[in-house]
């Protein structure tokens, strides 16, 4: 059984984002890049079932300009067999992304599709949910344990109330919620490897997809700065304070 | 406390403009070493250093390593850091491909060593002591040794360890005693041995005894030190560990600093050995590998000052004490203070400095090794002593300072800064003492050849001065005014030196040290130079990081007026120093 799994790059997690002065965007020049977290889930749950022998092969796909190339060698050096590229500088949103996803999808004809989410720059949790909808394909979302059998996955999903366990038929979109795996440390022969694995590149035209984007930025702004606390004299000033300046009591 | 961050923007510009990390990996054997692949490599091995080795350091000092009947438990987290650092194929980096290793070149194991031990020194040390022990193997044991034992240590699952030193025989090893015996196939070790690093410990299932020992009837001295393999456990005929050997740990000791790191006691009772080489040939097999070794100590300087100044810079940004001096107004963290700005810039210029000397030195060790180039050789020959004497020098200095930043609270266990110190003190000791490489570096690497290859080093830094002379910056003039007061005073001083050197030996050696700091301080600005050079090229032509740039020239600036402006005071000292070193006599030491 073949998995399609996606990757992102994003700014580090590490990194303490900065927004451009003119408001347009965040500054991404000279900020380290990597893996999505999420996705890194995603990549380490795929090896783990080729491990187990239920999956046999493992493409990685990543959108987005030629530096994604590097977080595509990375999911190759976590284990992935080859990876797609499909390579834009357009820049690309939730629905470009799934329809691009989706053409590569029927390009590769896999069992299962494994997803982060959703990116951490952005938070939009939306690009599984949309691949699967114009797959029609079944979807399992904020997965944090995924069984492969008889053409089904069960997949017990992170929902507010708890934990809640369903059955889907394959072909089946999974996104990887955090605790699905601690992914592992990628090992030097593994690196090594990595550069000797087949990198393809596609572009969107090719794939007809168009990735124009839907939505239009007005403004990115920092959040507001934390200010200063007081100290109150007692708690009666305390709950006055939380009564009638705060509100929210 | 801080968490350590692997310096990947200095890396990977030292390895790029200065080592010349394109040019290395144009050598036969090293194609493999592309910059993408040695980005990923960096990534990987940062992320581990920062996530597995980081968060033990601390405790792993406070636990340290603990004997009981024999046998010595490393601290908690230890056991698993090293499964994992094992299994993510890490001691295979610069080994041969095959025996199993993915024959990287020096200079990539170099940043990757730079960052394990910033994170962990006493870890570190275990990795250390074992490439030592294969460097050994590799170039003199026999196929046998090679097939039982190579692969096992290449793949991280064995261990290895050098004993050399006796409490009687420590710089001096011609006072070597332990002896061997000869029965049939091996040999019967029989000695003590002390300051044996990681001699026992419970991370491997074996561990691999490199020993020093006399046969009988061996000649005295030097001469008549043979080098013999003695497992922990014999291998068995299938190669897994079998019978326990009669090499035992009676204590380890109890020490300033490297707490997590065990240091044996080992006593030998007729354990069964192997001879490594040709009989009485042992030392110079030890000198082979003694530039490796004390290039990684070198590297300990580098990577303590590094952990150092993390730390101290995360304090200074963090401690409010006192006013702004101009600006007044509210408390301020420490950092705007002058003086504790020239104690961060003294820690970050002078570690920059070593890395890059470092570095490029590793890059020559890889040239050396590929293109069998003698002069390559000879500079790297030449600058061993400088890296391992200067670079850990600088490490304590650096540590000092980090402890000096905190004030109080450096002084207090829990900020983690003392610790740092106390690792960095053995790095100047241990692998030859700064004196020991000071000799080395007079006597073998200047005076025996007549300064052939200081000489030269003095023509590169003359041919430089002119390539300086064409930059329109300022700091960068003041820094070449510098750099060529330092070139001048190492001219005096390698003359000095080879006109005393036959006559008067005393006096050639009596100013080593300093002369050892003048050629690292030199050598160092030298590199600063280079750095600054090629910074404002980048900015010239709209590349990269302007402030990374910016900042890699006021650092060179800064070095100049701090640091290189010592060399001609230096020079004075080796040049006129000498004879109040030796002219008090012997007693008058002794009057109260």
């Amino acid at each position: 059984m073949k998995v399609l799994v996606s990757v992102k790059r994003v700014i580090d997690y590490n990194v303490k984002v900065r927004v451009k002065a003119d408001g347009t965007g965040v500054e991404t020049a000279n900020v380290k890049m990597s893996m999505n977290p999420f996705d890194e889930i995603a990549v380490e749950e795929a090896v783990r079932l080729k491990e187990a022998g239920v999956v046999t092969e493992i493409i990685a796909v990543s959108c987005g300009p030629q530096a994604c190339q590097e977080t595509l060698r990375t999911a190759l050096a976590i284990g992935a067999d080859r990876a797609v590229l499909v390579e834009t500088n357009e820049e690309l949103q939730p629905l470009a992304v799934a329809k691009l996803l989706k053409a590569v999808c029927q390009k590769e004809s896999p069992q299962l599709v494994i997803l982060g989410k959703q990116a951490i720059d952005d938070d939009s949790n939306q690009t599984g949910q949309m691949l699967a909808a114009l797959l029609g394909w079944s979807q399992a979302t904020f997965a944090s344990k995924v069984v492969i059998a008889d053409g089904k996955a069960q997949v017990t999903r992170e929902v507010d109330g708890g934990l809640e366990t369903i059955s889907i038929k394959l072909p089946a979109i999974v996104t990887t919620d955090l605790r699905l795996n601690e992914p592992r440390y990628v090992t030097l022969p593994n690196i090594m490897k990595a550069k000797k694995k087949t990198m393809e590149t596609l572009k969107p035209e090719a794939l007809g997809v168009d990735v124009a984007p839907r939505l239009q930025t007005l403004k990115v702004s920092e959040p507001p700065k934390r200010k200063a606390g007081v100290k109150v004299p007692d708690p009666k000033a305390l709950v006055d304070k939380l009564r009638n300046e705060a509100k929210v009591i | 406390m801080s968490n350590y961050v692997a310096p990947l923007k200095d890396m990977r510009f030292v390895l790029n403009e200065l080592a010349g990390l394109g040019e290395v990996a144009k050598l036969p054997g090293y194609e493999e070493s592309t910059p993408d692949t040695v980005d990923a490599i960096l990534e990987e091995a940062s992320k581990f250093a920062s996530e597995v080795l980081d968060p033990i350091n601390y405790s792993g000092d406070q636990e340290g390593s603990n004997w009981k009947d024999g046998k010595v438990a490393t601290p908690k987290g230890f056991k698993d850091a090293y499964k994992q650092y094992s299994e993510a194929g890490w001691p295979a980096l610069p080994f041969e491909a095959e025996y199993g290793g993915q024959g990287l070149p020096k200079l990539v194991a170099t940043a990757v060593e730079e960052m394990l031990t910033s994170a962990n020194m006493s870890f570190s040390l275990c990795p250390l002591l074992t490439q030592g022990a294969i460097h050994a193997l590799i170039l003199c044991g026999s196929d046998a040794l090679k097939k039982t034992y190579l692969e096992k240590m290449v793949a991280g699952r064995w261990t290895g360890t050098m004993n050399l030193t006796e409490p009687q025989a420590g710089s001096d090893l011609a006072l070597v005693k332990t002896r061997a015996k000869p029965a049939g196939d091996h040999y019967l070790i029989t000695g003590q041995k002390i300051f044996i690093t990681y001699g026992e410990h419970d991370m491997a299932e074996n561990i691999v005894h490199l020993v020093l020992a006399r046969v009988p009837d061996a000649p005295e001295g030097v001469k008549g030190i043979s080098l013999f393999v003695v497992p922990k456990f014999l291998p068995k005929a299938d190669g897994t560990p079998g019978e326990r050997n009669t090499a035992k740990c009676a204590s380890i000791e109890h020490k300033l600093g490297i707490h997590a790191s065990p240091t044996a006691v080992m006593v030998f009772e007729d354990a069964i050995g192997y001879m490594v080489g040709e009989v009485n040939k042992g030392l110079s097999y030890m000198f082979v590998m003694m530039n490796a070794a004390r290039f990684s100590v070198g590297l300990e300087g580098v990577s303590i000052a590094e952990r150092a100044f993390q730390r101290a810079l995360a304090y200074a940004k963090e401690r409010l004490q006192g006013k702004d001096l101009v600006q007044g107004g509210k408390t301020v963290p420490i950092i705007r203070h002058p003086d504790v700005r020239r104690m961060l810039m003294l820690m970050k210029s002078q570690t920059e400095a070593a890395r890059a000397l470092a570095y490029v030195v590793a890059a020559s060790m890889d040239v050396a090794k590929k293109t069998k180039d003698q002069r390559q050789q000879a500079f790297v020959d030449l600058m061993i002593p400088v890296v391992k004497g200067w670079s850990t020098e600088t490490g304590i200095e650096v540590a000092s300072l980090g402890v000096q930043i905190h004030g109080g609270m450096g002084f207090i266990e829990e900020t983690g800064a003392a610790q740092h110190l106390r690792d960095a003190r053995i790095t100047t000791i241990y692998e030859g003492t700064t004196g020991i490489q000071a000799a080395d570096l007079v006597g073998r690497k200047i005076a025996r050849e007549g300064g052939v290859t200081v000489k030269g080093w003095l023509a590169v830094l003359k041919s430089f001065d002119q390539e300086l002379s064409k930059s329109k910056n300022a700091d960068i003039q003041a820094l070449r005014s510098r750099l060529a007061a330092a070139a001048q005073a190492v001219s005096e001083s390698v003359e000095f030196i080879l006109g005393a050197a036959s006559k008067d030996p005393n006096a050639a050696f009596a100013g080593a040290v300093p002369f050892l700091e003048l050629m690292g301080i030199t050598a160092g600005g030298w590199q600063l130079a280079r750095a600054a050079l090629i910074a404002e090229k980048k900015i010239a032509a709209n590349e990269g990081e302007k402030g990374f740039y910016e900042t890699k020239i006021i650092t060179a600036r800064f070095f100049a007026d701090h640091v290189l402006s010592q060399a001609p005071g230096l020079a004075a000292t080796v040049t006129q120093g000498a004879a109040a070193v030796m002219a008090v006599p012997e007693e008058q030491f002794l009057a109260a």
